[in-house]
């Protein structure tokens, strides 16, 4: 188990104010002068050391992504825009960064856009969170009445700016170019890539989109060096995780642990157990709506770390984890989520704007079993027509839920529509 | 969807920001590069939505689009592609019930039965009155402090049938109660206490809830203006 030393979100439940004077105290804006003099290469390097991969849901290697951005700045200025915009299902880990850790994010900006030669960063914060929104606005306000942000940021030479953006309601937005897009002040709409936001970006200009959390621990990253988070957690799979444990456990939170715990510890640990036990453990979606769910015996012997449950077929996503005992209603849970998607396709490809729709329609369906055994292969197949067929991951995403539903409890399925069957025909 | 599907049918004759407003329009769009003044839409529409009784009338759109530089189609598409905008009126107390699974399996289906009981309303729907509206709204991001209702700006979490009553019933008087989790717990620790951070804040794993400062923070955050940004 993770020890509290070696945590980096010290004010996660909001215990201490989340303003400058109780964030500094925390450790936040030490020095941060000293972090910005190791230079962009050496930060970048850092990073890269750390190992840390992206926490928004793909786990790409942040150090990584960095280091794509252009090295020497034209008549283009470069952004660094922060996706605040938290919104998939189980996932409420970046809220909590946002009202009660603001200024370690504030700091990470600093510390990420000089990395990458930016001067401005926007961070684009979901619509709903009004309270967090005033927290982190009155944190950056702090910031700047400080000299922590400015033409000369926390007394580095440097000149940065952040600005607080606020979105309306989109999921979609969650995606780094759609966010981009509507940053600009259009429909929230994902763009083809390439050319990738390192090139084209925001504004046309080179473009760096991290989540929240990945911004957040880099001042802590970068003041006890790169080999101290690479000692934490698995090989590739390095340092400290914030986990949101949701559903049917006893007592549902969020906690930062070691990436790589055992599932099955960490819900024992931290979320009370399983309501009513191990055993009444039917299934878990291990990382935000998008990942297929894992049945209980997956469960018994899985980590939470990407490669483990890349292996069985899943994802860390977000590590936003959804927990179902035996009461749950399996064939509802995702078909809930089929109308999520259904309800956030942003429309722009057939296959999605489509097929998000005939997924719903035929789940909604299967939750009453007023179907015929041969269509769960239809469902499947277009399932699989969706998949891939995008510009963006939102058609995967609906596809995944509905493919781990099928692969795991095709039985329950056909035995609703065995039942359906009997009744109906007992009626006629 | 035809347009009046979309748009309120009763439409106010004009709209016009407030002298207060025009000025914190000026600061918003300081904030995008020159030329790049169409990235204030959003907060624009959220501005105008909050000058007129949470809802945005077609002649707000004109006046944003006029002022931004932009088509009126361009800003209606984007009024009409974010949940958020709300093109219609919608009640004093605005309901928005999340219905993602993670609240469902924590008993959404109860809030949404309390609110057709206690308000006869469902999704989409507003009293009589006025006072009332109800929306089911896709995954909020509070999960672990499932179910959620957001009324207006504020999350009340942890609800079951009966706290969402006394919700109501509060709201009723115009006497809304304290933002956050209706069971008291400190923000998305557990419910019984914290499992981490008793070395370094000296905390009791034990810790119902908040702290004396979460007081002045509140007051803090309330102080801080909302303009759109």
């Amino acid at each position: 188990m993770l020890q509290d030393k070696d945590r980096i979100f010290t004010n996660i439940y909001g215990w201490q104010e989340a303003g400058l004077t109780a964030a500094k105290k925390r450790g936040d804006w030490d020095n941060t002068k000293s972090i910005l003099a190791l230079g962009h290469d050496e930060i970048i390097e850092q990073m890269k050391q750390s190992g840390l991969r992206g926490r928004g849901g793909a786990g790409f290697p942040t150090g990584l992504k960095w280091s794509f951005m252009p090295k020497e700045v034209t008549n283009r200025p470069h952004y660094l825009v922060v996706n605040a915009d938290e919104s998939e299902p189980g996932t409420c880990k970046d809220r909590d960064i946002l009202r009660n850790e603001p200024h370690k994010l504030i700091e990470g900006c600093v510390v990420a856009g000089f990395a990458m030669r930016a001067h401005v960063a926007y961070i684009y914060i979901r619509g709903e969170f009004v309270n967090e929104y005033k927290t982190l606005q009155a944190a950056v306000d702090e910031a700047y009445a400080a000299g922590l942000l400015g033409k000369n940021a926390a007394g580095s030479g440097w000149a940065f700016d952040v600005y607080v953006h606020r979105g309306a309601g989109a999921y979609i937005c969650g995606e780094e170019t759609a966010l981009l897009e509507s940053l600009e002040g259009k429909k929230g709409q994902p763009r083809l890539k390439p050319p990738f936001p390192a090139g084209v970006g925001l504004y046309g200009c080179p473009t760096t989109v991290n989540n929240v959390e990945s911004i957040a621990v880099a001042p802590t990253i970068l003041r006890r060096g790169g080999s101290w988070f690479a000692s934490l957690g698995k090989e590739n799979n390095t340092g400290t995780k914030l986990f949101c444990i949701s559903g049917h456990v006893n007592t549902p939170c969020n906690v930062e642990e070691e990436m790589g715990i055992p599932l099955k510890e960490l819900l024992e640990k931290h979320a009370g157990g399983v309501r009513g036990g191990w055993n009444n453990l039917l299934a878990v979606i291990p990382g935000g709506s998008s990942t297929p769910l894992m049945t209980k015996d997956v469960c018994e012997t899985m980590t939470m770390d990407f490669d483990a449950l890349k292996a069985a077929g899943t994802g860390l996503g977000t590590a936003g984890i959804i927990v179902m005992d035996k009461s749950t209603d399996v064939v509802r849970a995702i078909s809930r989520l089929s109308y999520f998607y259904k309800h956030e396709s942003c429309g722009q490809c057939t296959p999605c704007r489509e097929g998000t729709g005939w997924m719903w329609r035929m789940m909604d369906r299967m939750v009453r079993g007023q179907a015929e055994p041969h269509e769960i292969d239809t469902l499947y197949e277009i399932t699989k027509q969706v998949e891939g067929h995008t510009i963006c991951a939102l058609g995967d995403a609906a596809a995944w839920p509905i493919q781990g539903l099928i692969k795991n409890f095709r039985p329950e399925i056909e035995r609703r529509i065995q039942m359906y069957k009997s009744v109906t025909q007992a009626a006629e | 969807m035809s347009i009046h599907d979309l748009v309120a049918e009763e439409q106010p004759e004009n709209f016009e920001f407030t002298a207060e407003n025009e000025a914190e329009i000026i600061k918003i769009i300081a904030k995008y590069p020159e030329g790049r003044q169409a990235s204030a839409v959003m907060p624009l529409l959220d501005l105008a939505q909050r000058q007129h009784d949470n809802w945005i009338p077609m002649k707000a759109i004109e006046v944003i689009a006029e002022k931004l530089g932009m088509a009126k189609i361009r800003v209606l598409e984007v009024a009409s592609f974010y949940t958020m905008f709300n093109l219609k009126p919608v009640g004093k107390y605005f309901l928005q019930l999340c219905g993602t699974t993670p609240c469902m399996l924590r008993g959404s289906d109860d809030l949404s039965r309390c609110i057709k009981d206690k308000l006869g309303i469902t999704s989409g729907q507003i009293t009589p009155d006025g006072k009332f509206s109800l929306l089911e709204v896709e995954c909020l991001g509070a999960c672990v402090n499932a179910p959620i209702i957001q009324v207006n700006d504020d999350f009340y979490e942890d609800l079951d049938y009966d706290s969402t009553e006394a919700l109501i019933d509060a709201l009723s008087n115009d006497m809304p109660p304290p933002v956050g989790s209706v069971i008291k717990r400190s923000g998305s620790q557990a419910e019984t206490g914290a499992t981490s951070l008793s070395d370094i804040l000296g905390s009791k794993s034990a810790k119902p809830s908040k702290k004396p400062d979460a007081k002045s923070k509140k007051t803090a955050a309330s102080s801080a203006k909302i303009s759109g940004v």
